[in-house]
């Protein structure tokens, strides 16, 4: 029982096909001159026109395809922050790493790095925002879009607005890695600068993203070489994965409303289904707007590092925190920064459903955990 | 039956792993993150490392068997980084892997072996745990010169009942030639012979890190108390060394005395370091308790051959006399008592003087 989509979800049968047509009629390294070349390039065009249109752009000129979530969150706060002509940037402290390490490393670069906390429900507060950002020459600031380990969905219009209240003129990136899957996210929508997207997050193949970077905004390149992606990002273009990605984006789009709908409705019969069988489990973040598809529950006095090995043997896939390198679970930062207690943290674990649950899905699972919970 | 082998990704676990299947266990292999960089990543040096945990789960695939990587980076820090760096602040000389397998390994980890379903612990170490008519005993490897008993001696019937040490049956190269037919990639592996938490190569470095004291410069003294050279380090010292002292007298001196915190070091001859009488306390024992005037073989060092001695006191502070004076042991290691192969107990070794004055 896979109940991790939020680590991968499962591939759609769109991105498969579209893969394999890319690997058989496009794999020609697109930035040659002669005609197979041509029809690779042509695909990649195609590609991001369509991923343009489906982010509510007319300028395809505006996505920047890239290996995944991690690179173009990197070309999001280094590259754009560099080229910025100012220093400073401001990040949430419930950011994924690779927003945190990225920003760590402008630190480490001389550059000044600020936080933003979030509250219990694990929802940055757009005052907090301005007023973390007021009087000064920010860079950039950097929200997630929607959290990966609680789900919570942060409010990104308004964060964005308080941020340039605050400090006019900063740049504001969100990582919508976890959120486009079900949520209705461009930067048209929420008015943001630069958007990050992850293809494996919503049914594409893994090692490829892209990064949505609004007309007129300056990017200073991470990876130097052959100058594609119009300079802001080099290295031979993935053409089958970036057309497998844009398939699974219209997948995504097309079935947002059976997203939020059917999958939500499975979480919501999980965590009530699960709640009843086990009333020691605590819902987090019930309070705040959740993706669909994440539940993340604190079983009391269990530890999460035993559970999930339990959950494991009996074919139940979940997660607890993130995995660091060696698969060990680390204690978590965002739960910290919603003010848990570390022990509290280790009694976490995060099942997060997907495209592809369907009706009935959510009890089932509910008592499957519920069984292996019972007999611990 | 189920078993939870704890796989540090060396040969002799990957083997241990592979025994217990053979003897039809369902098997969980497990990976402790002991200690990590101030970044969260596991260390890339030193043992416990990265590479090595992806070498355990690398061959827990091989064998078919899942595997997970356990953090008890607070547990371990607590019950032996910390200790083993005060202890050298003290003048001793710890011994982590014992504070290691008496806390860690053999006690959060044998709990954690229950919780998950499983029957027994396995580790790779090499020593035999023999059912003697339903009392459980620790005996020395087949492989003498593998011999681990002396870092187990902590362990307790409730404990000897829930463990199993199949590579202790066999000699190290019985242990290879298996690895090496079941092609598993830790085969040729050589084995470790770090502080699994001193990244840096050396300990004394990391002594000198962790505790500035023990890096000062300070004096040499005779058994007179005289000065007769400097050193750079109570760190580099350990009671018995010879090697690196930096005095040119005729005869050979020996560390007789460490004293971190008025940074000296005493030396003496040979006969300056004999003693005729060791002390411990925290003993233990794997089945009965010694009594006074029971006669054993007591080993004061991991590497070194076990001696005849008495049991002279018996507790709380315990103490042994040996038939012949030996090298002062250093404090901090372990004294554990044997009957020919089999362990009895052991203790830590505590400074006599320090002793006899309480």
């Amino acid at each position: 029982m896979y109940l991790d989509h939020a680590a991968t979800t499962a591939i759609r049968p769109e991105a498969v096909s579209a893969y394999l047509r890319g690997i058989e009629e496009a794999n020609a390294n697109a930035s040659g001159t002669h005609g197979a070349a041509r029809a690779a390039k042509n695909a990649l065009e195609q590609a991001r026109e369509r991923a343009a249109e489906l982010l509510g752009s007319s300028r395809p000129d505006e996505i920047v395809f890239t290996s995944g979530g991690t690179e173009s969150d990197n070309l999001a706060v280094i590259g754009a922050a560099r080229a910025s002509g100012r220093s400073d940037v401001l990040v949430s402290a419930i950011e994924h790493k690779a927003v945190l390490e990225a920003a760590s490393h402008l630190e480490s670069m001389g550059c000044g790095l600020s936080m933003v906390g979030c509250d219990h429900d694990g929802v940055v507060r757009p005052p907090a925002v301005a007023a973390a950002a007021e009087g000064r020459d920010l860079a950039l600031v950097s929200v997630m879009a929607a959290n990966n380990e609680v789900g919570t969905v942060q409010p990104i219009a308004e964060i964005a607005d308080a941020a340039r209240s605050g400090s006019p003129g900063a740049l504001v990136h969100s990582d919508a890695v976890q959120a486009f899957v079900g949520e209705d996210i461009s930067i048209e929508s929420t008015n943001v600068d630069l958007l990050s997207l992850a293809a494996h997050k919503f049914g594409g193949p893994k090692g490829v993203g892209l990064l949505h970077v609004r007309s007129g905004i300056e990017l200073d390149p991470i990876l130097h070489g052959g100058a594609q992606e119009a300079g802001r990002r080099s290295g031979t273009s993935n053409v089958p994965g970036v057309m497998a990605m844009v398939a699974a984006m219209e997948a995504v789009v097309r079935g947002r409303d059976r997203f939020s709908t059917v999958v939500g409705d499975e979480r919501d019969a999980f965590e009530s289904a699960l709640g009843e069988r086990i009333p020691s489990t605590v819902i987090t973040a019930s309070g705040a707007r959740r993706m669909p598809h994440f539940s993340h529950v604190r079983f009391r006095g269990l530890s999460a590092e035993t559970l999930l090995i339990r959950l494991d043997q009996a074919g139940i896939h979940a997660a607890a925190g993130s995995a660091c390198q060696s698969g060990a679970v680390e204690p978590s930062h965002v739960l910290s920064a919603m003010g848990m207690t570390a022990e509290a943290a280790g009694e976490c674990v995060r099942f997060s459903f997907g495209w592809n649950t369907d009706v009935g899905d959510g009890t089932e699972a509910a008592n499957a955990v519920a069984e292996v919970v019972e007999a611990l | 039956m189920r078993a939870l082998v704890a796989m540090s990704g060396g040969v002799d676990s990957s083997v241990a792993a592979a025994l217990m299947l053979d003897q039809g266990f369902d098997v969980i292999g497990v990976t402790l993150k002991q200690w990590e960089g101030p970044d969260g990543a596991m260390p890339v040096s030193g043992c416990c490392t990265l590479s090595d945990a992806e070498d355990a789960r690398r061959v827990a695939a091989q064998l078919g068997v899942p595997y997970y990587v356990l953090d008890y980076v607070e547990e371990f820090t607590a019950a032996v980084v910390e200790p083993f760096a005060d202890g050298y602040l003290n003048g001793l000389t710890p011994n982590p892997c014992i504070e290691c397998n008496r806390k860690v390994r053999f006690h959060a980890l044998l709990d954690r072996t229950m919780e998950l379903g499983c029957d027994v612990l396995v580790t790779g170490h090499h020593a035999r745990v023999v059912d003697d008519h339903g009392v459980y005993r620790l005996r020395k490897a087949v492989d003498g010169s593998k011999d681990q008993s002396y870092v187990l001696h902590m362990l307790d019937q409730a404990a000897l009942g829930r463990i199993r040490l199949p590579v202790g049956e066999m000699t190290k190269q019985e242990v290879r030639q298996r690895a090496g037919e079941l092609g598993l990639r830790t085969a040729s592996k050589p084995d470790s012979q770090d502080i699994c938490f001193v990244t840096s190569g050396d300990y004394r470095d990391f002594l000198r890190n962790r505790i500035p004291e023990v890096a000062a410069q300070g004096e040499i003294l005779d058994i007179d108390g005289q000065v007769v050279g400097h050193h750079d380090g109570t760190a580099g010292f350990t009671i018995g060394q010879r090697k690196g002292l930096g005095v040119a007298v005729g005869e050979p001196r020996y560390v007789v005395d460490i004293a971190p915190r008025e940074q000296t070091i005493t030396i003496g001859t040979h006969a300056d370091l004999l003693t005729s009488s060791c002390t411990a306390t925290d003993m233990s024992f794997t089945h009965d308790p010694l009594a006074a005037g029971d006669r054993v073989e007591v080993k004061v060092r991991y590497r070194s051959e076990p001696v005849p001695a008495v049991v002279a006191g018996a507790g709380p502070l315990w103490t042994f006399t040996f038939d012949e004076p030996i090298p002062r042991p250093a404090p901090g290691q372990a004294v554990v008592a044997y009957d020919g192969e089999y362990v009895l107990g052991g203790g830590t070794i505590v400074d006599d003087r320090v002793a006899s004055s309480q």
